[in-house]
């Protein structure tokens, strides 16, 4: 077991070596989709990390990349970098303590509808503050930040992400998560703080939504709220998740990848009718592998384990 | 103070819950010592598994007292109930489907405090499935269990923390003759280990094989109490089964 620990790790750690040397192809088109790549990369597998095990489905992974790119647009300007970075996650952090405390209590549909209506909410607080308050409707991102410094950055994330989900999957938190999302009370009856391992793991999920959305900042140069409170980012990286796996760690990013090329080629080529077609893949994905493409790899490895199984009996 | 044998495990109360106009526990008091049975008996509605759901925190008390080992639970959530001793099944059976036998054990023991060593742990998960009929079964899906191994494996998840006070809601329930005598033993099993129980219980067979004490409760209230075989021979107890609920006697 250890073996295979450590065969994957450097295995993780020679991608990860690899993946740093894209800026220095030269290629802006390149560096720009795997900065696509990695945002959603990034986003999918902490949305997983919460709502997998837990099987709560969030929408507001807008509301927390927002709060992100927010942050930059306000404070970018006046505190270094690596501050500005922890000031967004740290509010990320508190936002999504207060949500959670207040919401997790909700289950099932009544859950998406709040996170959904959650990310609006934050928006209009926003506008209205932009609008009477500092009497501008958008934000000039003026940071010395390079694409390539972008690139980076995500994938330093990318690669905590991934520590962490590991860890925390191999904790007796992640543990106590998944008795939750296979049955509340009976969790509650074997002694979990329910509300306390949902709002970690909530938080910790929404905290890494913030950072994405405060390193994707000056990318744009211009922010507005419609801009960083999109609502499609919660359902793509739903999507995604969902067509990746969302119950295991390595899932999402299985639905991230492939999807985010769709994206790319779609709106390139048909930019009018890119949501209707969107809509007819989601349909079939949820037909087809309606556990994801880990499920389905999961799927194959037992019928392919079960074959041998059968021939050894024979 | 009284010695330790004769300290209560559980003690209640006036214990007191209504819904709306439905009073469905009313002033309910009685007590539990250490290593007994206690049977909680009466028809369907009659208050049993609203008393259970009261002890165990998944619903608070409008009034009256729980006391567990001493200290009052009443209205304490149900996750720090379980940690004081308190373990439980369900009327209709619990198990974590998407999880093996092995990992459903594992979630009744792993929240527990103080936390046990890793070895120690499996090594109890180990006894607990040979306990109630698992063995062997460690890596098999819960959702592929039958349905008196999935009740085996709902009172080895719940004896996983080693509990001082089991509830078990119509565990009995549901099974052939030959599957009771086993169920029957393995409940007298626990008793001999020194755990004690309130069961919910139709099935009177059961009862009386395992019950050293039951109340009879009838529309909320406490309307018999003492040894097994007097209460079941009691005028009042006959009437609020026949009487009340013709098919269900």
């Amino acid at each position: 077991m250890s073996a295979r620990i450590a065969g994957f790790s450097a295995l993780a750690l020679a991608a990860l070596a690899l993946l740093a040397f894209v800026p220095r192809l030269g290629n802006a088109y390149y560096l720009a989709l795997a900065i696509s790549l990695l945002q959603y990369t990034v986003l999918a597998t902490a949305w997983g990390m919460f709502s997998g095990p837990t099987r709560y489905v969030s929408l507001a992974t807008t509301a927390f990349f927002g709060v992100g790119a927010y942050t930059v647009a306000v404070l970018g300007e006046i505190l270094p970098w690596p501050l500005v970075l922890l000031t967004a996650a740290a509010l990320g952090a508190i936002v999504a303590g207060i949500v959670g405390l207040s919401t997790l209590r909700l289950s099932g549909v009544y859950f998406v509808i709040f996170t959904f209506g959650l990310t609006e909410l934050i928006r209009q607080l926003v506008v209205w503050f932009e609008v009477n308050k500092s009497r501008v409707l958008g934000r000039y991102v003026f940071v010395n930040i390079t694409q390539a410094d972008i690139y980076w950055q995500l994938l330093a994330l990318t690669a905590a992400v991934f520590l962490l989900g590991w860890l925390i999957a191999r904790s007796r938190l992640g543990f106590a998560l998944r008795v939750i999302g296979e049955d509340e009370t009976v969790a509650k009856h074997c002694g979990i703080n329910t509300t306390f391992a949902k709002v970690a793991l909530f938080t910790i999920s929404a905290t890494v939504m913030t950072l994405v959305g405060a390193i994707m900042a000056p990318r744009w140069t211009y922010i507005e709220p419609s801009i960083a409170f999109n609502s499609m980012i919660s359902f793509q990286v739903l999507i995604m998740a969902l067509l990746g796996g969302a119950h295991r760690l390595w899932g999402p990013v299985l639905g991230a990848v492939p999807l985010t090329l769709l994206f790319e080629l779609l709106s390139a080529r048909f930019p009018n009718t890119f949501t209707i077609i969107l809509g007819c893949i989601f349909l079939l994905i949820v037909y087809m592998l309606p556990r994801g493409v880990a499920g389905l790899f999961e799927k194959l490895s037992t019928r392919t384990s079960g074959k041998t199984a059968q021939r050894v009996a024979a | 103070m009284s010695q330790d044998t004769q300290t209560a495990v559980l003690e209640i109360d006036g214990l007191r819950r209504a819904f709306g106009g439905l009073v469905a526990v009313n002033d309910l008091g009685f007590s539990v010592g250490q290593g007994e049975i206690m049977g909680l008996l009466g028809p369907n509605g009659s208050g049993k598994t609203t008393a259970l759901n009261l002890i165990s925190g998944v619903l608070r008390p409008d009034a009256g007292t729980i006391r567990l080992m001493g200290q009052n639970i009443a209205g304490l959530a149900s996750y720090r109930i379980a940690r004081l001793g308190l373990a439980r099944t369900f009327q209709l059976v619990r198990v974590l489907d998407g999880m093996d036998c092995r990992e459903n054990i594992k979630a009744g023991l792993a929240f527990q405090k103080p936390h046990l060593p890793v070895a120690e742990a499996e090594l109890r998960i180990d006894t607990l499935l040979h306990r109630v009929g698992l063995a062997g079964h460690d890596r098999r899906p819960a959702a592929d269990l039958t349905y008196i191994d999935r009740k085996r494996l709902e009172l080895a998840r719940a004896l996983a923390a080693g509990p001082r006070l089991l509830l078990l809601d119509e565990w009995l329930a549901g099974l052939n003759p030959s599957e009771l005598a086993i169920g029957i033993d393995l409940i007298r099993s626990l008793k001999a280990d020194g755990i004690t129980i309130v069961l919910v219980e139709h099935v009177m067979a059961a009862v009386r094989a395992l019950c050293d004490r039951c109340i009879v409760m009838s529309s909320g209230r406490k309307i018999a109490e003492g040894a097994t075989a007097d209460v079941l021979s009691d005028a009042a107890v006959v009437k609020a089964y026949l009487g009340g609920v013709a098919t269900d006697a």
